[in-house]
């Protein structure tokens, strides 16, 4: 193809279960958008079976998923567990919202690859995904 | 851990011809972001292209395009029908990002396997779609859906691309904007296969649905007498009402463009559509990268004009008929 050849990220944001605090995802969304990046919304109420699906339509690199009511230490692992059958691991998977520092350790070894407790900076989480963004295409190039 | 974007062309052809949904997801992400891999890719699959209805819903911002198609999507599954649906929102054109939100009407189809949902963001394309879209769709085609549907951005007064890609058009439009329906009257009102107002339980239905009733009424007296009339119907898709009536209609049309051999007359046009629309994008970028910076400056200073400018640059191509 003659034109030229452009890759912005692109991230799926999803609310699991029946948390509806939107706030802080919609924050994160425009923050993420202001940085070049496409940002797919699934909307509330997602199982992680439909965060799975989604994720692998519109093949994301990157799967964000916010929780601020808890339950996060069963959907998540479940989640990363879901992408993980699917063939999908190479997908970011990262956290945010209200998690109790002791459920950290679970999550991580779960699967989820980065987590944002509340009061992070999103000039934190854009750099954090663009460096990794940066390092996967240094990866595909060698 | 796989690197992402990983994979083989001919692998991700051979994958998504037999519907694995990761293959096809990954051969739109790459027309999507213009890989290199999708010359090989497109010339695997294309052969297997040509069969799906692709359905195009376009209309204003707000009017319910998304809750629409998701309405018909549940009732095409129903009949049994493969759908998949490109969902098109705009990129800013200051940072090239995007929300691309339109799955959130359509997330009870999310798991299941007889529908394939993507986003995708315009990318500084004006008219309405991606510069992908077209692609995007052939995708789908080869992967044997059995409708696409294309969903544009809100449209305004002439973004009308959709029409060249669609077989079937459907302007969706609501009670209470009044001139906004004015204004779409422009490019796309001439060219809608199918009209449906939509939030047809809300105030002013009545006075919508006469203008687009005299609308109608005045192109149907452009055209010949024993053209099939276009129809003009009503939905509350946020309650699923009226979507037999315009999934009816739809069929009809497809039937319509075939008994009249409509249907391979608009694939053909279709083609020679896209190929003009890939000439004219790697023309461009092969003479912007021809022309010396001096040409810009000569223009800059009044030295030549723009259009001798252009006259110039296009001298330099080679004159000579090309066959396939």
């Amino acid at each position: 193809m003659a034109t030229s050849y452009q890759r912005p990220l692109r991230v799926l944001l999803a609310k699991l279960g029946m948390d509806t605090h939107t706030v802080g995802v919609t924050i994160i969304g425009h923050a993420l958008r202001e940085a070049g990046m496409e940002v797919i919304f699934t909307g509330l109420k997602q199982t992680p079976e439909m965060v799975c699906s989604a994720a692998i339509q519109e093949d994301v690199d990157v799967v964000g998923i916010s929780t601020l009511s808890a339950g996060h230490t069963r959907s998540l692992p479940k989640l990363a567990r879901l992408l993980r059958e699917a063939g999908a691991e190479d997908k970011l998977l990262v956290a945010g919202g209200v998690i109790p520092e002791e459920d950290k350790p679970v999550l991580e070894a779960a699967g989820v690859d980065r987590i944002f407790t509340m009061g992070s900076d999103t000039r934190d989480i854009v750099a954090y995904l663009n460096a990794w963004w940066k390092e996967q295409q240094s990866e595909e190039a060698a | 851990m796989a690197a992402r974007s990983s994979g083989e062309p001919n692998d991700i052809a051979r994958r998504l011809l037999d519907g694995e949904i990761a293959a096809g997801a990954r051969a739109i992400r790459w027309l999507d972001d213009r890989d290199p891999r999708c010359a090989t890719l497109l010339s695997a699959i294309y052969a297997h292209t040509g069969k799906a209805q692709i359905v195009g819903v376009t209309g204003p911002p707000g009017a319910g395009k998304s809750t629409l198609t998701d309405m018909l999507v549940s009732e095409w599954r129903g009949r049994g029908k493969r759908v998949a649906v490109i969902a098109v929102d705009p990129s800013s054109p200051f940072t090239g990002g995007a929300i691309l939100g339109d799955r959130v009407r359509m997330a009870r189809h999310s798991v299941d396997p007889g529908v394939f949902i993507r986003s995708l963001g315009t990318r500084g394309q004006a008219g309405g779609l991606s510069r992908s879209t077209h692609d995007a769709a052939l995708v789908f085609d080869a992967m044997g859906y059995d409708i696409v549907v294309v969903e544009t951005v809100g449209v305004g007064q002439d973004e009308i691309d959709v029409v060249n890609l669609a077989h079937t058009t459907i302007i969706v439009a609501v009670p209470g904007l009044g001139d906004e329906i004015q204004a779409v009257k422009a490019g796309i009102m001439e060219a809608g296969d199918i009209f449906v107002v939509n939030k047809a339980d809300r105030d002013g239905y009545d006075a919508t649905h006469r203008q687009m009733e005299l609308i109608l009424h005045l192109r149907a007296s452009a055209l010949p007498p024993d053209a099939p009339a276009v129809p003009l119907l009503r939905a509350v898709a946020a309650k699923g009402e009226g979507a037999a009536e315009i999934v009816d209609a739809i069929a009809t049309h497809r039937v319509q463009l075939g008994e009249a051999g409509e249907f391979a007359r608009q694939n053909s046009r279709r083609a020679r559509e896209q190929v003009l629309a890939l000439v004219r994008d790697g023309l461009l970028s092969r003479m912007i990268g021809m022309a010396a910076d001096t040409v810009f400056e000569a223009v800059d200073t009044r030295q030549i004009d723009p259009h001798a400018a252009a006259a110039r640059l296009l001298d330099t191509l080679a004159v000579r008929k090309v066959a396939a």
